[in-house]
């Protein structure tokens, strides 16, 4: 994972890999290459900014599932502090697929709730790919149920590619915590603030996704299908997918032009992946701005702007 | 196609999907109706004259099956004569993500059904009582829900809401609308959300999943009645059986998503035979009358 690169990304790793030898032999043979690695510098700077200009979503998907893509831990630990993580949902078991729990934010209480990856194939297994189970989803309502008493914001991140589709999810219905978070998440009178911070896939990101304000990662994306089963289905095709994320609309700029996200996060230059820290308070200015806006609100008047906020969403005449 | 062994109740044929995939839900597109001659059974395969069927409403009077039923024939069902209203009938779809081969697909099905999406809603009365009703019609694109089918339905639990009302949802889906990418997902929080204020006017909703309830539709509405009921044998779930079997690459269990095993579970409070369904539902609201009576 330590060499993985996507497709269009390969100019500028190999440019990167250069400059990388180039230090190595500046070093090894104390000579002076202040003014080509400059110059390097620059054209990976440019190569970067160039390819990254003009993505498609394609690309963006790929990005958003990018192995090294920061993952909703790498920004709890950089956001925010004294974070205590809650378990379980008192009913079956502990998904670690949503991680939740209380913590601070610039010493403001606020509870998370996020879909959590693993990073290697041991973790992966254990978080199932981001993809939760129903107690992931009953977990996720009952920390919630705790931010209203604790009168916490909450704040969500949502990074899955969909709830997990297996036998055990059926029998304690998926579908049903799915449905009761979104019906019982219109009723709080707490801030919500939800985030796409990698994938948004379908039913199984909603389900912690209903927000005062959402926003997304400019390199993230929200679908109600992956691309690759949209094409599945549409062409019998499951290689036209890039086809498919271009047609159904699914990166930040459209989203936002259908109010189905509130602001759309840019990241650095090359992605989120190639550089965590400065991504994360990107992030973090983005959730501060968001909830001043909301601190304006009423308790009463929140729940009025979060039902306003999805009742507008839908193209009909 | 056999559905897992049990084709005796598969109205529903799944497409191979690449393993992949990553989205669960909306399996609207490969829900497609079984090509059969009119006059045989899906359930039994054998042959009973299509009068005889449709005057059973719909039932075979051999096994049982229960064959789909057209939203106006589930209203006619469920309510006293002309006593139903239709609501934001002219409500249409329009094709905002420019999603090719959506606007000819539609205007197919308008043709074919009569209907202007896949949900029909109104107000009307059963044995006296007035009640909101939405019924979905899996004949119209496979009932996925798009910005109209939300739409209605949010307008709907919102009249059912002002004017105190209970409400009865009839579903039968493939899921979300594909063709309207993210637009048909936020309809599952929106009609979420109106459903939330219904119940905190301490209005019941009923909901009847009838064959076959899947993906976006299951995950919103369709799970949120105060008391759900079901249709037999009809297949309910979040994910197609197909792509959960792709998934675990694993056998299902025999009665897998069947309302008998939802029922086992505990999402399903009754399974209704057809026959019953016009009696049990007049009782049901009977049931929550002196509620609602207080509160108005
Ligand atoms: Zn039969």
């Amino acid at each position: 994972m330590e060499n993985f690169s996507l497709e269009f990304e390969r100019p500028v790793r190999e440019l990167q890999d250069k400059l990388d030898k180039m230090q190595i032999f500046a070093r090894e043979h104390n000579v002076d290459m202040t003014r080509q690695l400059d110059e390097l510098e620059k054209e990976i700077e440019t190569t970067a900014r160039d390819t990254f200009a003009n993505l498609t979503p394609w690309q963006r998907v790929q990005l958003a599932r990018h192995p090294k893509r920061p993952y909703s831990l790498d920004y709890i630990e950089r956001i925010f502090t004294d974070f205590l993580e809650l378990k379980g949902d008192r009913c079956f078991g502990d998904d670690a697929a949503i991680v939740g729990g209380f913590a601070k934010l610039d010493g403001r209480p606020v509870m998370i709730i996020a879909h959590q990856k693993g990073r290697d194939l041991k973790e992966r297994n254990r978080r199932n790919f981001g993809m939760a189970h129903p107690e992931g989803y009953r977990k996720a309502l009952r920390l919630m149920q705790v931010a209203e008493k604790a009168g916490a914001p909450i704040i969500t991140f949502i990074d899955t590619p969909g709830a997990y589709p297996g036998i055990a999810s059926e029998e304690r219905h998926v579908g049903e915590a799915i449905a009761v978070n979104l019906r019982e998440m219109f009723n709080f009178t707490v801030p919500i603030i939800c985030t796409v911070i990698g994938e948004g896939g379908s039913g199984g990101a909603l389900g912690i996704g209903v927000g005062n304000a959402v926003m997304i990662m400019e390199n993230a994306y929200y679908s109600v299908i992956s691309p690759e089963g949209c094409a599945g289905i549409i062409w019998k095709d499951g290689t036209k997918a890039a086809k498919a994320a271009e047609a159904m609309k699914i990166t930040g700029p459209d989203l936002l032009e259908m109010k189905i996200v509130d602001e759309v996060i840019a990241e650095p230059v090359g992605g989120a992946h190639r550089d965590h820290d400065k991504t994360a308070v990107l992030l973090k200015n983005a959730l501060l701005r968001q909830l001043a806006n909301l601190d304006d609100l009423s308790p009463e008047g929140l729940v009025n702007h979060r039902y306003e906020r999805f009742r507008v969403i839908g193209a009909y005449a | 196609m056999p559905l897992f062994g049990r084709p005796k109740f598969a109205s529903v044929t799944y497409i191979k999907k690449p393993s992949n995939l990553a989205g669960p839900t909306d399996i609207a597109a490969e829900t497609v109706s079984k090509e059969k001659p009119k006059d045989t059974c899906k359930g039994c395969n054998g042959s009973t004259p299509q009068h005889e069927v449709t005057a059973n409403l719909g039932i075979c009077p051999k096994c049982e099956y229960h064959n789909p039923m057209t939203a106006m024939q589930r209203i006619t069902l469920l309510s006293d004569a002309n006593s139903f209203r239709e609501l934001d009938s002219n409500m249409k779809s329009v094709n905002r993500l420019g999603f090719e081969g959506y606007d000819r697909t539609y205007l197919e099905k308008v043709k074919s059904t009569g209907h202007n999406d896949a949900i029909v809603t109104g107000l009307c009365k059963l044995d006296g009582q007035e009640y909101a009703i939405g019924v979905m019609d899996f004949r119209f694109m496979g009932a996925s829900m798009g910005s109209v089918v939300g739409e209605k339905l949010t307008r709907l639990t919102e009249a059912a809401t002002s004017r105190n009302l209970p409400l009865l949802i009839v579903t039968a889906s493939g899921g979300a609308r594909m063709q309207e990418g993210c637009l048909s997902l936020m309809q599952m929080a929106k009609t979420s959300g109106a459903l939330a204020r219904h119940s905190l006017a301490g209005l019941p909703v009923f909901i009847l999943l009838t064959n076959p309830t899947y993906g976006g539709v299951t995950a919103s509405f369709a799970s949120l009645g105060d008391i759900i009921l079901a249709e037999p044998k009809a297949l309910i779930g979040f994910a197609g059986a197909r792509v959960i079997q792709t998934t675990i690459k694993a056998e299902l269990p025999p009665d897998f998503q069947t309302a008998e095993f939802l029922e086992k579970r505990g999402l399903v409070d009754r399974i209704i035979h057809r026959k019953g369904l016009r009696r049990e539902l007049s009782l049901l609201f009977s049931y929550f009358k002196p509620g609602i009576d207080a509160r108005s």
